[in-house]
Protein backbone atom coordinates (compact mmCIF):
# COMPACT_ATOMS: atom_id res chain seq x y z
CA UNK A 1 0.00 0.00 0.00
CA UNK A 2 2.86 2.27 1.03
CA UNK A 3 4.01 1.86 -2.53
CA UNK A 4 0.97 3.37 -4.00
CA UNK A 5 1.86 7.26 -4.22
CA UNK A 6 5.96 6.51 -4.93
CA UNK A 7 4.72 4.96 -8.12
CA UNK A 8 2.12 7.89 -8.92
CA UNK A 9 4.91 9.92 -8.75
CA UNK A 10 7.24 8.37 -10.72
CA UNK A 11 4.18 7.41 -13.82
CA UNK A 12 3.39 11.09 -13.39
CA UNK A 13 6.71 12.55 -14.10
CA UNK A 14 7.67 9.80 -16.47
CA UNK A 15 4.51 11.00 -18.52
CA UNK A 16 5.64 14.79 -18.51
CA UNK A 17 8.72 14.35 -19.08
CA UNK A 18 7.78 12.05 -22.23
CA UNK A 19 5.84 14.76 -23.22
CA UNK A 20 7.98 17.79 -22.99
CA UNK A 21 10.83 15.85 -25.25
CA UNK A 22 8.06 14.92 -27.87
CA UNK A 23 8.16 18.53 -28.05
CA UNK A 24 11.59 19.38 -27.51
CA UNK A 25 13.98 15.80 -28.08
CA UNK A 26 16.79 18.50 -26.01
CA UNK A 27 14.92 19.48 -23.47
CA UNK A 28 16.85 19.75 -19.96
CA UNK A 29 13.99 20.45 -17.76
CA UNK A 30 12.38 16.85 -16.81
CA UNK A 31 15.11 14.34 -18.35
CA UNK A 32 14.21 10.90 -18.95
CA UNK A 33 15.29 7.96 -16.28
CA UNK A 34 17.69 6.35 -18.57
CA UNK A 35 19.25 10.29 -19.11
CA UNK A 36 19.68 10.78 -14.86
CA UNK A 37 20.65 6.84 -14.14
CA UNK A 38 23.64 7.40 -16.99
CA UNK A 39 24.50 11.09 -15.27
CA UNK A 40 24.09 9.03 -12.07
CA UNK A 41 26.27 6.49 -13.07
CA UNK A 42 29.16 8.83 -14.19
CA UNK A 43 29.28 10.94 -11.24
CA UNK A 44 29.54 7.65 -9.41
CA UNK A 45 31.26 5.03 -11.38
CA UNK A 46 33.48 7.07 -14.11
CA UNK A 47 36.49 9.46 -12.51
CA UNK A 48 36.32 13.58 -12.98
CA UNK A 49 38.54 14.17 -15.64
CA UNK A 50 39.58 17.41 -14.09
CA UNK A 51 40.15 15.90 -10.78
CA UNK A 52 39.84 11.82 -11.50
CA UNK A 53 37.71 11.66 -7.88
CA UNK A 54 34.56 9.68 -8.25
CA UNK A 55 32.15 12.90 -7.51
CA UNK A 56 29.06 11.13 -6.06
CA UNK A 57 31.57 9.48 -3.47
CA UNK A 58 34.25 12.13 -2.62
CA UNK A 59 30.66 14.71 -2.30
CA UNK A 60 28.84 12.30 -0.08
CA UNK A 61 32.20 11.57 2.31
CA UNK A 62 32.34 15.19 3.11
CA UNK A 63 28.61 15.93 3.60
CA UNK A 64 28.28 13.20 5.57
CA UNK A 65 31.16 14.18 7.54
CA UNK A 66 30.39 17.37 8.08
CA UNK A 67 26.95 15.97 9.23
CA UNK A 68 28.18 13.70 11.57
CA UNK A 69 30.38 15.74 13.63
CA UNK A 70 28.19 18.79 13.70
CA UNK A 71 25.28 15.98 14.86
CA UNK A 72 27.53 14.68 16.85
CA UNK A 73 28.77 17.74 18.68
CA UNK A 74 24.86 18.73 18.68
CA UNK A 75 24.22 15.37 20.27
CA UNK A 76 26.82 15.72 23.17
CA UNK A 77 25.88 19.08 23.54
CA UNK A 78 21.91 18.17 23.91
CA UNK A 79 22.79 14.87 26.67
CA UNK A 80 25.34 17.04 29.38
CA UNK A 81 23.06 20.78 29.02
CA UNK A 82 19.62 18.59 28.92
CA UNK A 83 20.53 16.96 31.91
CA UNK A 84 21.68 19.85 33.46
CA UNK A 85 18.87 21.93 33.22
CA UNK A 86 16.82 19.00 33.71
CA UNK A 87 18.12 17.62 36.27
CA UNK A 88 19.62 20.89 38.66
CA UNK A 89 16.99 23.28 39.26
CA UNK A 90 20.07 25.74 39.56
CA UNK A 91 21.33 25.25 36.05
CA UNK A 92 18.04 25.49 34.64
CA UNK A 93 17.41 28.76 36.01
CA UNK A 94 20.85 29.92 34.85
CA UNK A 95 20.70 28.39 31.64
CA UNK A 96 17.03 27.26 30.63
CA UNK A 97 16.00 31.51 28.81
CA UNK A 98 19.16 31.63 27.32
CA UNK A 99 19.31 28.80 25.55
CA UNK A 100 15.49 29.20 24.92
CA UNK A 101 16.66 33.04 23.03
CA UNK A 102 19.32 31.04 21.54
CA UNK A 103 17.13 28.18 19.64
CA UNK A 104 15.05 31.04 18.32
CA UNK A 105 17.56 32.95 16.35
CA UNK A 106 16.67 31.73 12.76
CA UNK A 107 20.54 30.20 12.14
CA UNK A 108 20.97 30.80 8.89
CA UNK A 109 21.46 34.20 10.10
CA UNK A 110 24.43 33.86 11.89
CA UNK A 111 25.79 31.90 8.78
CA UNK A 112 27.77 35.48 7.43
CA UNK A 113 29.35 35.97 11.31
CA UNK A 114 30.48 32.20 11.22
CA UNK A 115 32.18 32.53 7.44
CA UNK A 116 33.38 36.29 8.89
CA UNK A 117 34.66 34.80 12.80
CA UNK A 118 36.00 30.86 11.34
CA UNK A 119 36.88 31.61 7.81
CA UNK A 120 34.82 29.73 4.83
CA UNK A 121 36.32 25.93 5.91
CA UNK A 122 35.16 23.23 7.33
CA UNK A 123 34.11 24.81 10.94
CA UNK A 124 31.77 27.47 9.80
CA UNK A 125 29.74 24.67 8.31
CA UNK A 126 29.92 22.19 11.31
CA UNK A 127 29.34 25.59 13.33
CA UNK A 128 25.79 26.14 11.58
CA UNK A 129 24.98 22.63 11.91
CA UNK A 130 25.59 22.84 15.53
CA UNK A 131 24.32 25.89 15.94
CA UNK A 132 21.27 25.32 14.19
CA UNK A 133 20.04 21.61 16.23
CA UNK A 134 21.74 21.66 19.26
CA UNK A 135 19.81 24.15 21.23
CA UNK A 136 16.57 22.99 20.07
CA UNK A 137 17.78 19.44 21.12
CA UNK A 138 18.55 20.26 24.60
CA UNK A 139 15.18 22.27 24.88
CA UNK A 140 13.85 18.60 23.67
CA UNK A 141 15.75 16.39 25.94
CA UNK A 142 16.01 18.99 29.07
CA UNK A 143 11.92 18.53 28.99
CA UNK A 144 11.97 14.63 28.70
CA UNK A 145 14.63 14.73 31.66
CA UNK A 146 11.93 16.98 33.88
CA UNK A 147 9.25 14.32 32.57
CA UNK A 148 10.91 11.66 34.77
CA UNK A 149 8.35 11.02 37.20
CA UNK A 150 9.15 11.80 40.46
CA UNK A 151 8.07 9.09 42.40
CA UNK A 152 10.88 7.73 40.26
CA UNK A 153 13.40 10.20 41.82
CA UNK A 154 12.24 9.46 45.29
CA UNK A 155 12.18 5.94 45.69
CA UNK A 156 15.96 5.53 43.93
CA UNK A 157 16.66 7.93 46.75
CA UNK A 158 15.08 5.78 48.97
CA UNK A 159 17.17 2.95 47.54
CA UNK A 160 20.45 4.99 48.88
CA UNK A 161 21.16 6.59 45.47
CA UNK A 162 23.84 9.42 45.44
CA UNK A 163 23.02 12.39 42.89
CA UNK A 164 25.24 11.21 40.71
CA UNK A 165 24.12 7.65 40.82
CA UNK A 166 20.58 8.89 40.30
CA UNK A 167 22.03 10.52 37.05
CA UNK A 168 24.19 7.56 35.55
CA UNK A 169 21.71 4.88 36.27
CA UNK A 170 18.12 6.60 36.29
CA UNK A 171 17.99 9.99 34.31
CA UNK A 172 20.51 9.31 31.56
CA UNK A 173 18.92 5.85 30.79
CA UNK A 174 15.89 7.06 30.57
CA UNK A 175 16.94 9.91 28.27
CA UNK A 176 18.82 8.14 25.96
CA UNK A 177 16.10 6.78 23.51
CA UNK A 178 14.29 10.28 23.83
CA UNK A 179 18.21 11.79 22.88
CA UNK A 180 17.82 9.47 19.32
CA UNK A 181 13.98 10.66 18.81
CA UNK A 182 15.62 14.07 19.37
CA UNK A 183 18.94 13.31 16.72
CA UNK A 184 16.48 11.94 14.20
CA UNK A 185 13.97 15.18 14.49
CA UNK A 186 17.12 17.20 14.34
CA UNK A 187 18.47 15.85 10.63
CA UNK A 188 15.95 17.31 9.64
CA UNK A 189 17.32 21.06 10.10
CA UNK A 190 20.96 19.52 10.12
CA UNK A 191 20.30 18.40 6.48
CA UNK A 192 19.45 21.66 5.52
CA UNK A 193 21.90 23.68 7.29
CA UNK A 194 24.26 21.66 5.54
CA UNK A 195 22.96 22.08 2.51
CA UNK A 196 23.24 25.66 2.75
CA UNK A 197 26.83 26.12 4.05
CA UNK A 198 27.71 23.79 0.55
CA UNK A 199 25.74 25.94 -1.47
CA UNK A 200 27.41 29.19 -0.30
CA UNK A 201 30.82 28.78 0.55
CA UNK A 202 32.33 25.06 -0.70
CA UNK A 203 34.41 23.27 -2.66
CA UNK A 204 33.04 19.26 -2.42
CA UNK A 205 29.95 18.38 -0.94
CA UNK A 206 26.41 17.41 -1.91
CA UNK A 207 24.94 20.64 -1.47
CA UNK A 208 28.16 22.34 -3.29
CA UNK A 209 27.21 19.57 -6.13
CA UNK A 210 23.66 20.42 -6.65
CA UNK A 211 24.23 24.29 -6.93
CA UNK A 212 27.44 24.03 -9.16
CA UNK A 213 25.91 21.94 -12.01
CA UNK A 214 22.50 24.16 -11.40
CA UNK A 215 24.41 26.90 -13.51
CA UNK A 216 23.99 24.37 -16.56
CA UNK A 217 20.62 23.55 -15.95
CA UNK A 218 22.03 19.65 -15.49
CA UNK A 219 18.58 18.44 -13.93
CA UNK A 220 19.87 15.14 -14.98
CA UNK A 221 22.58 15.61 -12.17
CA UNK A 222 20.47 17.24 -9.87
CA UNK A 223 16.97 14.81 -9.31
CA UNK A 224 19.23 12.13 -9.06
CA UNK A 225 21.31 13.58 -6.75
CA UNK A 226 18.13 14.56 -4.65
CA UNK A 227 17.16 11.06 -4.66
CA UNK A 228 20.04 10.06 -3.08
CA UNK A 229 20.08 12.90 -0.27
CA UNK A 230 16.95 11.83 0.46
CA UNK A 231 17.67 8.25 0.43
CA UNK A 232 21.04 8.65 2.81
CA UNK A 233 18.61 11.06 4.86
CA UNK A 234 16.26 7.66 5.02
CA UNK A 235 18.39 5.28 5.47
CA UNK A 236 20.04 7.21 9.05
CA UNK A 237 16.53 7.51 10.18
CA UNK A 238 15.59 3.90 9.87
CA UNK A 239 19.18 3.01 11.29
CA UNK A 240 18.60 5.52 14.33
CA UNK A 241 15.05 4.12 14.55
CA UNK A 242 16.25 -0.12 14.81
CA UNK A 243 18.95 1.11 17.20
CA UNK A 244 16.51 2.48 19.51
CA UNK A 245 14.43 -0.60 19.31
CA UNK A 246 17.67 -2.72 19.88
CA UNK A 247 19.59 -0.96 22.31
CA UNK A 248 15.98 0.35 24.44
CA UNK A 249 13.59 -2.55 23.80
CA UNK A 250 11.49 -1.32 26.94
CA UNK A 251 11.02 2.17 25.69
CA UNK A 252 9.30 0.41 22.43
CA UNK A 253 6.90 -1.92 24.69
CA UNK A 254 3.25 -0.93 24.06
CA UNK A 255 3.55 1.33 21.20
CA UNK A 256 4.11 2.01 17.76
CA UNK A 257 7.21 3.99 17.10
CA UNK A 258 7.28 6.06 14.23
CA UNK B 1 24.01 2.24 84.89
CA UNK B 2 20.75 0.90 85.30
CA UNK B 3 18.54 -0.03 81.89
CA UNK B 4 15.54 -0.88 84.04
CA UNK B 5 14.60 3.18 84.29
CA UNK B 6 15.16 3.87 80.38
CA UNK B 7 11.30 4.45 79.44
CA UNK B 8 11.09 2.69 75.84
CA UNK B 9 10.80 5.69 72.85
CA UNK B 10 8.20 5.15 70.49
CA UNK B 11 9.25 4.67 66.58
CA UNK B 12 7.60 7.73 65.54
CA UNK B 13 6.87 10.70 67.38
CA UNK B 14 4.79 13.53 66.10
CA UNK B 15 4.59 17.12 67.63
CA UNK B 16 2.10 19.42 66.47
CA UNK B 17 2.57 18.61 62.87
CA UNK B 18 1.32 21.32 60.54
CA UNK B 19 1.84 21.64 56.60
CA UNK B 20 0.34 24.90 54.53
CA UNK B 21 0.66 25.62 51.32
CA UNK B 22 0.00 29.51 50.72
CA UNK B 23 -3.25 30.12 52.03
CA UNK B 24 -3.87 25.92 52.02
CA UNK B 25 -3.69 24.81 55.25
CA UNK B 26 -3.54 20.75 54.66
CA UNK B 27 -2.78 19.69 57.82
CA UNK B 28 -2.91 21.57 61.69
CA UNK B 29 -1.80 20.66 64.84
CA UNK B 30 -1.45 16.70 64.38
CA UNK B 31 0.01 14.69 66.91
CA UNK B 32 0.82 11.11 66.70
CA UNK B 33 3.08 8.90 68.82
CA UNK B 34 3.14 4.97 66.85
CA UNK B 35 4.91 1.71 68.59
CA UNK B 36 7.15 0.12 66.51
CA UNK B 37 5.59 -3.01 64.53
CA UNK B 38 2.53 -1.08 64.18
CA UNK B 39 0.36 -1.40 60.95
CA UNK B 40 -1.31 1.56 60.53
CA UNK B 41 -4.00 2.37 58.21
CA UNK B 42 -5.12 5.93 56.98
CA UNK B 43 -8.54 6.60 55.62
CA UNK B 44 -10.12 10.07 55.40
CA UNK B 45 -12.30 11.99 52.03
CA UNK B 46 -9.56 13.50 49.37
CA UNK B 47 -7.63 15.94 50.24
CA UNK B 48 -7.01 15.72 53.78
CA UNK B 49 -3.62 15.37 53.64
CA UNK B 50 -3.35 11.74 54.08
CA UNK B 51 -0.72 11.47 50.85
CA UNK B 52 0.32 14.68 52.89
CA UNK B 53 1.35 13.21 55.80
CA UNK B 54 3.46 10.16 54.22
CA UNK B 55 5.23 12.88 52.02
CA UNK B 56 6.12 14.14 55.51
CA UNK B 57 7.38 11.30 57.40
CA UNK B 58 9.29 10.17 54.29
CA UNK B 59 11.00 13.99 53.97
CA UNK B 60 9.86 14.38 50.62
CA UNK B 61 8.24 17.59 52.02
CA UNK B 62 9.71 19.84 55.10
CA UNK B 63 6.86 20.67 57.30
CA UNK B 64 5.49 24.31 58.04
CA UNK B 65 5.53 23.98 61.71
CA UNK B 66 6.00 20.91 64.12
CA UNK B 67 8.02 18.56 64.08
CA UNK B 68 8.63 14.20 63.30
CA UNK B 69 11.01 12.06 65.73
CA UNK B 70 12.13 9.17 64.55
CA UNK B 71 13.37 7.14 67.38
CA UNK B 72 13.94 9.98 69.29
CA UNK B 73 15.81 12.15 66.30
CA UNK B 74 14.62 14.89 64.08
CA UNK B 75 13.50 12.75 60.59
CA UNK B 76 16.50 13.85 57.68
CA UNK B 77 15.90 16.36 55.63
CA UNK B 78 15.63 14.14 52.44
CA UNK B 79 14.37 10.42 51.67
CA UNK B 80 16.91 7.72 53.12
CA UNK B 81 17.19 4.22 52.97
CA UNK B 82 15.60 3.64 56.26
CA UNK B 83 12.38 4.74 55.05
CA UNK B 84 10.79 2.24 51.80
CA UNK B 85 8.11 3.95 49.45
CA UNK B 86 5.24 2.57 47.39
CA UNK B 87 3.28 4.62 45.00
CA UNK B 88 0.31 3.89 43.41
CA UNK B 89 2.39 4.34 40.30
CA UNK B 90 5.79 4.75 38.75
CA UNK B 91 7.47 3.00 41.71
CA UNK B 92 9.76 0.74 39.51
CA UNK B 93 12.02 2.06 36.95
CA UNK B 94 10.91 0.76 33.61
CA UNK B 95 14.13 0.58 31.67
CA UNK B 96 15.26 -2.21 34.33
CA UNK B 97 14.10 -5.42 33.93
CA UNK B 98 12.65 -7.10 36.98
CA UNK B 99 15.81 -8.58 38.57
CA UNK B 100 18.02 -5.19 37.54
CA UNK B 101 14.80 -3.54 39.35
CA UNK B 102 16.13 -5.65 42.84
CA UNK B 103 19.64 -5.90 42.63
CA UNK B 104 19.68 -2.10 42.03
CA UNK B 105 19.79 -0.99 45.75
CA UNK B 106 22.62 -3.47 46.24
CA UNK B 107 24.30 -1.57 43.18
CA UNK B 108 24.00 1.86 44.68
CA UNK B 109 25.63 0.88 47.54
CA UNK B 110 28.46 -1.26 46.35
CA UNK B 111 29.58 0.89 43.46
CA UNK B 112 29.78 4.24 44.72
CA UNK B 113 31.24 5.75 41.44
CA UNK B 114 28.87 4.07 38.63
CA UNK B 115 26.11 2.84 40.46
CA UNK B 116 26.51 -0.89 38.68
CA UNK B 117 27.66 -3.99 39.64
CA UNK B 118 30.20 -6.09 36.61
CA UNK B 119 31.20 -9.50 36.70
CA UNK B 120 31.50 -11.67 39.65
CA UNK B 121 29.78 -8.71 41.58
CA UNK B 122 27.04 -8.84 39.88
CA UNK B 123 26.35 -12.63 39.65
CA UNK B 124 26.52 -12.62 43.08
CA UNK B 125 23.71 -9.81 43.81
CA UNK B 126 21.48 -11.84 41.37
CA UNK B 127 22.05 -14.77 43.30
CA UNK B 128 21.09 -13.07 46.58
CA UNK B 129 17.34 -11.83 45.26
CA UNK B 130 16.72 -15.55 43.77
CA UNK B 131 14.72 -16.00 46.71
CA UNK B 132 12.83 -12.71 46.93
CA UNK B 133 12.18 -13.12 43.02
CA UNK B 134 10.19 -16.60 44.22
CA UNK B 135 8.66 -15.49 47.10
CA UNK B 136 6.50 -12.87 45.12
CA UNK B 137 6.11 -15.16 42.08
CA UNK B 138 8.40 -13.00 39.59
CA UNK B 139 11.06 -15.43 39.31
CA UNK B 140 10.17 -16.73 35.91
CA UNK B 141 9.45 -13.00 34.79
CA UNK B 142 12.51 -11.54 35.92
CA UNK B 143 14.01 -10.28 32.51
CA UNK B 144 10.97 -8.80 31.64
CA UNK B 145 10.75 -5.15 31.52
CA UNK B 146 7.90 -3.49 34.03
CA UNK B 147 5.89 -2.64 31.39
CA UNK B 148 5.39 -6.32 30.12
CA UNK B 149 3.93 -7.08 33.73
CA UNK B 150 0.12 -7.02 35.37
CA UNK B 151 -0.65 -4.25 37.40
CA UNK B 152 -0.65 -6.53 40.44
CA UNK B 153 2.92 -8.26 39.02
CA UNK B 154 4.46 -4.76 39.12
CA UNK B 155 3.19 -3.50 42.58
CA UNK B 156 4.57 -6.64 44.01
CA UNK B 157 7.81 -5.86 42.48
CA UNK B 158 7.48 -2.13 43.78
CA UNK B 159 7.13 -3.63 47.89
CA UNK B 160 9.96 -6.28 46.92
CA UNK B 161 12.24 -2.99 45.96
CA UNK B 162 11.16 -1.25 48.42
CA UNK B 163 12.32 -3.73 51.12
CA UNK B 164 15.51 -4.57 49.68
CA UNK B 165 16.90 -1.68 51.92
CA UNK B 166 15.14 -3.31 55.04
CA UNK B 167 13.92 -0.03 55.85
CA UNK B 168 12.40 -0.15 59.47
CA UNK B 169 9.44 1.90 58.21
CA UNK B 170 7.11 1.28 54.86
CA UNK B 171 4.83 3.55 53.39
CA UNK B 172 2.48 2.61 51.18
CA UNK B 173 0.11 5.41 48.98
CA UNK B 174 -2.48 3.55 47.55
CA UNK B 175 -0.40 0.65 46.42
CA UNK B 176 -3.17 -1.43 45.23
CA UNK B 177 -5.80 1.46 44.48
CA UNK B 178 -5.64 0.27 40.62
CA UNK B 179 -5.88 -3.84 41.21
CA UNK B 180 -8.56 -5.62 41.01
CA UNK B 181 -10.40 -7.18 43.88
CA UNK B 182 -9.04 -10.68 43.88
CA UNK B 183 -5.47 -9.27 43.10
CA UNK B 184 -6.14 -7.21 46.14
CA UNK B 185 -6.48 -10.15 48.68
CA UNK B 186 -3.24 -11.56 47.39
CA UNK B 187 -1.68 -8.94 47.70
CA UNK B 188 -2.87 -8.24 51.07
CA UNK B 189 -1.00 -11.71 52.16
CA UNK B 190 1.85 -11.06 50.88
CA UNK B 191 2.34 -8.00 52.28
CA UNK B 192 1.17 -8.75 55.81
CA UNK B 193 3.92 -11.99 55.54
CA UNK B 194 6.25 -9.48 54.66
CA UNK B 195 5.28 -7.70 57.49
CA UNK B 196 6.00 -10.22 60.22
CA UNK B 197 8.88 -10.79 58.63
CA UNK B 198 10.38 -7.50 58.68
CA UNK B 199 9.42 -6.97 61.84
CA UNK B 200 8.88 -2.90 60.29
CA UNK B 201 6.39 -0.53 61.09
CA UNK B 202 3.60 0.40 58.26
CA UNK B 203 1.53 3.57 56.85
CA UNK B 204 -0.36 2.84 54.35
CA UNK B 205 -2.70 5.28 52.86
CA UNK B 206 -5.69 3.44 51.17
CA UNK B 207 -9.51 4.50 49.91
CA UNK B 208 -11.21 1.51 50.31
CA UNK B 209 -12.57 1.21 54.48
CA UNK B 210 -12.42 -3.20 54.61
CA UNK B 211 -9.07 -3.28 53.47
CA UNK B 212 -7.91 -0.72 56.48
CA UNK B 213 -9.76 -2.88 58.92
CA UNK B 214 -8.56 -5.90 57.40
CA UNK B 215 -4.83 -5.23 57.50
CA UNK B 216 -4.61 -2.43 59.87
CA UNK B 217 -3.31 -3.28 63.96
CA UNK B 218 -4.17 0.50 63.85
CA UNK B 219 -6.24 2.66 62.17
CA UNK B 220 -5.67 6.58 61.56
CA UNK B 221 -9.23 8.72 60.27
CA UNK B 222 -7.82 11.95 58.78
CA UNK B 223 -10.68 14.67 58.70
CA UNK B 224 -11.14 18.08 59.18
CA UNK B 225 -11.78 19.11 62.72
CA UNK B 226 -13.60 22.68 61.97
CA UNK B 227 -14.88 23.48 58.66
CA UNK B 228 -15.66 27.11 57.47
CA UNK B 229 -17.63 27.15 54.19
CA UNK B 230 -17.14 30.84 53.24
CA UNK B 231 -13.08 29.65 53.39
CA UNK B 232 -12.68 25.78 53.21
CA UNK B 233 -8.94 25.79 52.91
CA UNK B 234 -8.72 27.72 56.23
CA UNK B 235 -8.52 25.16 58.30
CA UNK B 236 -6.31 22.03 57.99
CA UNK B 237 -7.47 18.20 59.20
CA UNK B 238 -6.40 16.09 62.08
CA UNK B 239 -6.92 12.41 63.37
CA UNK B 240 -9.95 12.86 64.19
CA UNK B 241 -10.34 8.74 64.80
CA UNK B 242 -7.90 6.39 66.16
CA UNK B 243 -9.06 3.20 66.57
CA UNK B 244 -6.38 0.35 67.78
CA UNK B 245 -7.78 -2.36 65.88
CA UNK B 246 -7.50 -6.28 67.19
CA UNK B 247 -7.34 -8.68 63.95
CA UNK B 248 -8.06 -11.59 65.59
CA UNK B 249 -11.97 -10.45 66.11
CA UNK B 250 -14.48 -11.18 63.47
CA UNK B 251 -16.46 -8.05 64.78
CA UNK B 252 -18.05 -6.84 61.49
CA UNK B 253 -16.44 -3.53 60.40
CA UNK B 254 -18.75 -0.72 61.12
CA UNK B 255 -20.48 1.61 58.69
CA UNK B 256 -18.02 3.86 56.75
CA UNK B 257 -20.45 7.07 57.87
CA UNK B 258 -20.19 6.45 61.53
CA UNK B 259 -16.90 7.15 61.26
CA UNK B 260 -16.85 10.47 59.09
CA UNK B 261 -18.98 12.82 61.64
CA UNK B 262 -20.41 15.85 60.20
CA UNK B 263 -17.91 18.45 60.42
CA UNK B 264 -18.87 21.42 62.81
CA UNK B 265 -19.62 24.43 60.83
CA UNK B 266 -17.96 27.83 62.19
CA UNK B 267 -19.56 31.07 60.96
Amino acid sequence: MGAIPFVAVLISYMIASHLRRLDNPADKLLPSLETMGASFWRMAFEADKRSGNFLLWTDTFDSLWRLGIGMGVATSLALILGIAIGFIPHTRSALAPFVATISLIPPITILPILFIMFGLGELSKIMLIVLGTAPVMVRSIAQSVIDIPREMIIKAETLGASVWQMVWRLVVPQTLPRLITAIRLGLVPGWIFLISAEAIASTGGLGYRIFLVRRYLAMDVILPYVFWITLLAFVIDRLLLLLSKRAFPWHHIGGESL
Amino acid sequence: MSDVAVPKLPKLDVRGLTMEYGDNRVLERLSLTVEAGSFCTIVGASGCGKSTFLRLLLSQEVPTGGRILLDGKPLPPEPTPDRGIVFQRYSVFPHLSVEENLILAAEFERAAFTGRLIGKARTEAREAVAETLNKIGLFAAKDRFPAQLSGGMQQRLAIAQALMKRPKILLLDEPFGALDPGIRVDMHELLLGLWEEFSMTIFMVTHDIAEAFKLGTRMLVFDKVRHDPENPEAYGANVTYDLPLNRSTDDAAPEASDLFRAPKTII
